[in-house]
């Protein structure tokens, strides 16, 4: 699903966010990406949802290589991504609904269709009584939860999140998980940036540490290591 | 591309779907952007006022230009022929040829100025009257002044009535007095010519003001657009609120220009009526015309659109989320 070969990537201002990253995502696979902050998670997930493009090497993703994908084809390319963020960017001035509905009105679904799968989504996240509210009015993890909503309304086939449950508290945090251990389990490609390692322990997946843009470990977590 | 067009069908919705999706997805933006200025009614009737002046100046002028040419239209009907008859023809014989003028169908009003008279008023009012003691005798020739008959109207009847008249024996010259007419259509033509300059100024105005207005809805909207962004949303559908938007100022512009004109016309109607009637005349201010009304709209419409087209796609491509 994602394909990763001797990529790097450095920003304009000379740091190397990423050096020399090789690996590869098995369609369906549930995977965390963790390391200390500035060791080049975002990135790697920028790189993926072509949010940045990488200096060196090359990325695949879903077959496509993404250095053939044009300016203008970046949002047809974005569909199949479902991205969820750790301070959720949700439109504060639309309902629940309609901030679910957003991906699904991009790509030009009819009303019928929009209301049931915007519908379909609220409920798997739990969320389905309040899709009349404000996002304002929800609680953090309730708006996580609608990010997330939104993120697989259309049915993507590869999900990103990038500290999904960095404002979260532990009870929170691991409902969260398995919301995407949900998804990965009906075949949804998941990866997920975090640096909550405890965590990811308990996910027993599949885990890629970074360290200063490097690949340091990659592996299944299975009490392989306890986290300090 | 083959490859992305192919998941693009597999993900997304069928074709007859996505055509009914598009259209209503059209209509709720265009009925959603004006709910949004209606939420905002003081701001959007400023920028909407300033587009309207901006508009009515122009419009007004047009009017004012087309009520002219109605008038000078009318004035060319009352075009005077001049006949200086010949030294030699004394006034008896003069009163004779005017007797024969007034049976003549091409003709209608017929004034006889005889020398002595023409050399009075010319002493009076051209200021030689002093000069004119000097001269032995009266240099000045009979006149005959002569209107043609309302159905004289064409200037080719003019031009033949005016060749008969030549051929009179005692007619020395026949002069058409249309001198001035000329003048006032170059007159006119230069008028016109400086309404369209003006025209194009306050257009290049409007496109600006639209231009700006859009600029910072953009900027309003900033996090909006990146989210779209990051959620796949094209370009195409980031422009379309904006553009409606344009559209909407260049139709309330539009108007309050038209509302504006009118209310300067009705304004300027009554006191126009009194001046006519003081000279006879049954003029009478002709309002905005359908075609001009059309025009005015039009274009309000396409300088919201085109402002707010050059707005977005200077804006739009600085805000990439990342």
């Amino acid at each position: 699903m994602i394909r990763f070969t001797q990529a790097s990537k450095r920003y304009p201002s000379g740091h190397d966010a990423l050096s020399n990253i090789s690996l590869h995502i098995e369609p369906g696979e549930l995977a965390f990406v963790t390391g200390h902050s500035g060791a080049g998670k975002s990135t790697l997930l920028k790189l993926i949802a072509l949010l940045e493009r990488p200096s060196r090497g090359q990325v695949l993703v879903n077959g496509q290589n993404l250095a053939r994908i044009k300016r203008r084809q970046i949002p047809y390319f974005r569909r199949n991504i479902g991205i969820i963020f750790q301070d959720h960017q949700l439109l504060f001035d639309r309902t629940v609904f309609d901030n679910v509905a957003l991906p699904l009105i991009i790509a030009g679904h009819p009303r019928a269709e929009v209301g049931r799968r915007v519908r379909a989504a609220l409920d798997k996240v739990g969320l389905l009584k309040k899709e009349k509210l404000y996002p304002i009015t929800l609680s953090g993890g309730e708006q996580q939860r609608v990010g997330i909503a939104r993120a697989v309304v259309h049915k993507p086939p590869l999900l990103l999140a990038d500290e999904p449950t960095g404002n979260l508290d532990p009870e929170l945090s691991s409902e969260i998980m398995n919301i995407f251990r949900e998804f990965s389990q009906v075949g949804v490609t998941t990866l997920i940036a975090s640096h909550d390692l405890e965590l990811i322990q308990k996910m027993q997946a599949r885990q890629i540490i970074l360290s200063q843009g490097r690949i340091i470990d990659d592996g299944v977590s299975a009490g392989a290591e306890q986290a300090p | 591309m083959k490859k992305q067009e192919s998941s693009r069908r597999t993900q997304g919705p069928g074709l007859s779907g996505k055509l009914s999706s598009y259209f209503t997805r059209h209509a709720q933006t265009f009925f959603g952007t004006l709910g949004q200025l209606l939420r905002a009614p003081f701001s959007m009737l400023m920028t909407a006022a300033v587009i309207g002046i901006a508009l009515a100046l122009p419009t007004g002028l047009h009017v004012l230009l087309q009520n002219a040419q109605l008038l000078s239209g009318e004035l060319e009907d009352a075009t005077q022929i001049s006949l200086f008859l010949k030294q030699s023809v004394n006034e008896d014989q003069a009163k004779r040829l005017v007797n024969k003028l007034q049976n003549m169908q091409e003709v209608g009003k017929v004034r006889f100025i005889s020398r002595e008279k023409a050399l009075q008023e010319f002493k009076q009012y051209s200021g030689f009257g002093e000069a004119m003691k000097a001269l032995q005798e009266n240099p000045l020739p009979h006149v005959v002044v002569i209107n043609p008959a309302i159905q004289q109207t064409s200037e080719r009847d003019r031009e033949q009535l005016l060749s008969k008249l030549r051929d009179l024996v005692q007619v020395d010259t026949a002069q058409l007095d249309v001198e001035w007419i000329k003048r006032l259509y170059s007159i006119m033509d230069m008028i016109k010519r400086g309404v369209w300059i003006l025209a194009s100024m306050l257009a290049l105005a409007v496109l600006l003001v639209v231009g700006n207005t859009i600029r910072l809805a953009i900027q309003n909207r900033r996090d909006e657009i990146v989210i779209i962004k990051l959620i796949g949303g094209t370009d195409t559908f980031i422009r379309r609120p904006f553009l409606y938007t344009g559209f909407w100022y260049g139709l309330f512009g539009a108007l309050i220009a038209f509302a504006l004109v009118m209310m300067a016309l009705y304004l300027l109607s009554d006191p126009i009526k009194r001046l006519a009637e003081l000279y006879h005349s049954p003029f009478n201010l002709s309002a905005l015309n359908l075609e001009s009304a059309a025009v005015l709209f039009a274009a309000g419409i396409l300088l919201g659109l085109s402002g707010s087209w050059l707005a977005v796609g200077r804006h739009l491509k600085d805000i990439e989320p990342g």
